[in-house]
């Protein structure tokens, strides 16, 4: 899905030049330049430690880049002050590929627990009405007075989703959203972020290294080789080249 | 860009690192925990999970500790005669170190663990990120919250552990001798000052405070993994325990200025 303005250029939501971090002496990215587009799924593709995650920490603040420049929503992320990075990311939802659920509240406490503290004005009866419906949003209503102990790897990861889905965000930020999950699952939780797109009118960054996932979810798809992105356009575009180091990553995703 | 060729610090630099990491983290608490929004409910959870879910390890080892100084102290003052001291020498004994003392270590082995492993498994499983993320301070929710409930918490537990360890010690006075229960109280009473109350309080408020601060910052720092949690618990048990006795033995020679 394609927003554009009134002039007909697409309205850059997400936009990192020159971007490098290093940990040590291990260059993880060296060089990155990046868009995102209001309304598309951009996947990013590459091996583990390629640094793929971290680049989406970079996006929302958790980690701090050595050098370049990362502008999210028309802020830029490293030169604004910590209560406007707080209110920056209200409006960029995080989905960690563990889950991260807050283990010691069911999951209705969980999907209150940002709610509560950002929409200060909501009443009892508000707060419990957008839980509901953010929880119906990923299918596990049933799930509403259960223990983040109790559910599967599958159901952690739509309440994860959920979880930063009640805030309302521009920009959601998937973090390997398929990793360790069956392959039947795996659709579904692909099915979940086209539909979340769609409902929720969101741009999203999906990190992921399982091509199946980023087939069916990317409008368009950029590889991290060698710290920099050298591959960016469709899937078809992405992987219709001679290059070893792609093809290898192709074949092996596929036989396996 | 990091060089290739770039130095560590070394053992020392990497000691006054830690301590300018301590003294921002200090600042940050007093920073984030007097300035609204305030977390007055989970402070309330916590003072209950510090405080109360304490109480039957403290009533033991109190009761214990009255019991067993009153049976040791006896046949010394017995020796000159002087058994009807024990009261006073129990009251000011237990008030003035034994109760701020015991409670402090009880509470550093079970409440400065439970938050060191608590908040490194939050770190270990990236949901203090995800507080970050979603736009909630946790230094404010996790770390604010829990150092103010050990700061309030542990005063009120050093006095109840003092008056159980006077009935510990009234049970044994009593059993070896024919005093009633009113001679016992007024007699340590009579014995306790002022300055031995004030003293005890300042001494426990410092003692929560240490251990909660030294808990939360073992764990909201602990490394990746899980052997980074099992870490954080125990840095945060040996050096609450440590720096409790360290400031026992500044606080005395301190108080100890105002009674000569």
């Amino acid at each position: 899905m394609d927003v554009t303005d009134k002039t007909g250029v697409r309205e850059r939501v997400v936009e990192i030049r020159d971007l490098h971090k290093s940990f040590g002496n291990y260059h993880v990215l060296q060089g990155v330049n990046l868009d995102l587009y209001r309304g598309e799924n951009l996947v990013v593709l590459g091996k583990s430690g390629t640094g793929k995650s971290v680049l989406i920490k970079i996006i929302v603040g958790l980690l701090n880049a050595d050098s370049g420049s990362v502008k999210v929503l028309g802020s830029e992320v490293d030169k604004i002050d910590y209560k406007s990075l707080l209110s920056l990311r209200l409006r960029v939802g995080f989905s960690f590929q563990n889950s991260a659920l807050y283990d010691s509240m069911t999951v209705r406490q969980n999907l209150e627990f940002p709610l509560v503290r950002n929409r200060r004005n909501l009443t009892k009866g508000e707060v419990a009405a957008e839980v509901e419906r953010v929880l119906d949003a990923v299918g596990l209503l049933q799930t509403l007075n259960q223990m983040p102990s109790e559910l599967s790897g599958g159901q952690r990861k739509r309440i994860g989703i959920a979880r930063t889905l009640i805030l309302q965000p521009d920009i959601m930020l998937y973090d390997e959203p398929t990793a360790g999950l069956d392959p039947i699952t795996c659709l579904e939780i692909n099915g979940l972020i086209n539909e979340v797109q769609e409902r929720f009118h969101t741009s999203s960054i999906v990190i992921t290294h399982d091509l199946t996932c980023a087939k069916a979810v990317g409008d368009r798809v950029a590889m991290l080789l060698d710290g920099t992105f050298q591959r960016q356009g469709t899937f078809e575009e992405v992987f219709n080249t001679d290059d070893e180091r792609v093809k290898t990553f192709y074949d092996y995703n596929f036989i396996q | 860009m990091a060089e290739d060729n770039e130095k560590k610090p070394g053992r020392i630099s990497r000691m006054f690192l830690v301590l300018y990491d301590v003294w921002q983290f200090i600042g940050r608490f007093f920073k984030e925990a007097f300035l609204p929004p305030y977390e007055g409910k989970e402070l309330m959870r916590q003072c209950y999970d510090i405080g109360y879910r304490s109480l039957l390890l403290i009533s033991l080892t109190g009761f214990i500790t009255g019991v067993v100084f009153t049976k040791q102290s006896r046949p010394s003052l017995a020796e000159f005669g002087a058994t009807s001291w024990l009261p006073s020498l129990v009251g000011i004994a237990l008030l003035r170190t034994l109760a701020p003392l015991l409670t402090a270590l009880i509470a550093a082995g079970k409440v400065g663990s439970s938050i060191g492993a608590e908040l490194g498994s939050m770190r270990v499983t990236e949901q203090i990120d995800a507080m970050e993320v979603s736009a909630t301070n946790p230094f404010k929710f996790l770390v604010s919250t829990r150092v103010l409930a050990a700061t309030i918490t542990i005063p009120i537990l050093t006095f109840y552990t003092a008056m159980v360890g006077m009935l510990g010690a009234l049970l044994n006075v009593y059993t070896n001798e024919e005093t009633s229960w009113q001679a016992f109280f007024s007699s340590s009473l009579e014995s306790i000052t002022f300055l031995d109350v004030i003293a005890s309080t300042i001494k426990a408020v410092l003692f929560g405070f240490t251990i909660g601060m030294v808990g939360c910052y073992q764990g909201y720092n602990s490394s990746k993994g899980t052997e980074g949690v099992g870490k954080a618990a125990n840095a945060a048990v040996v050096t609450g325990m440590f720096l409790v006795f360290v400031e026992e033995v500044i606080t005395v020679q301190f108080f100890g200025l105002f009674r000569t």
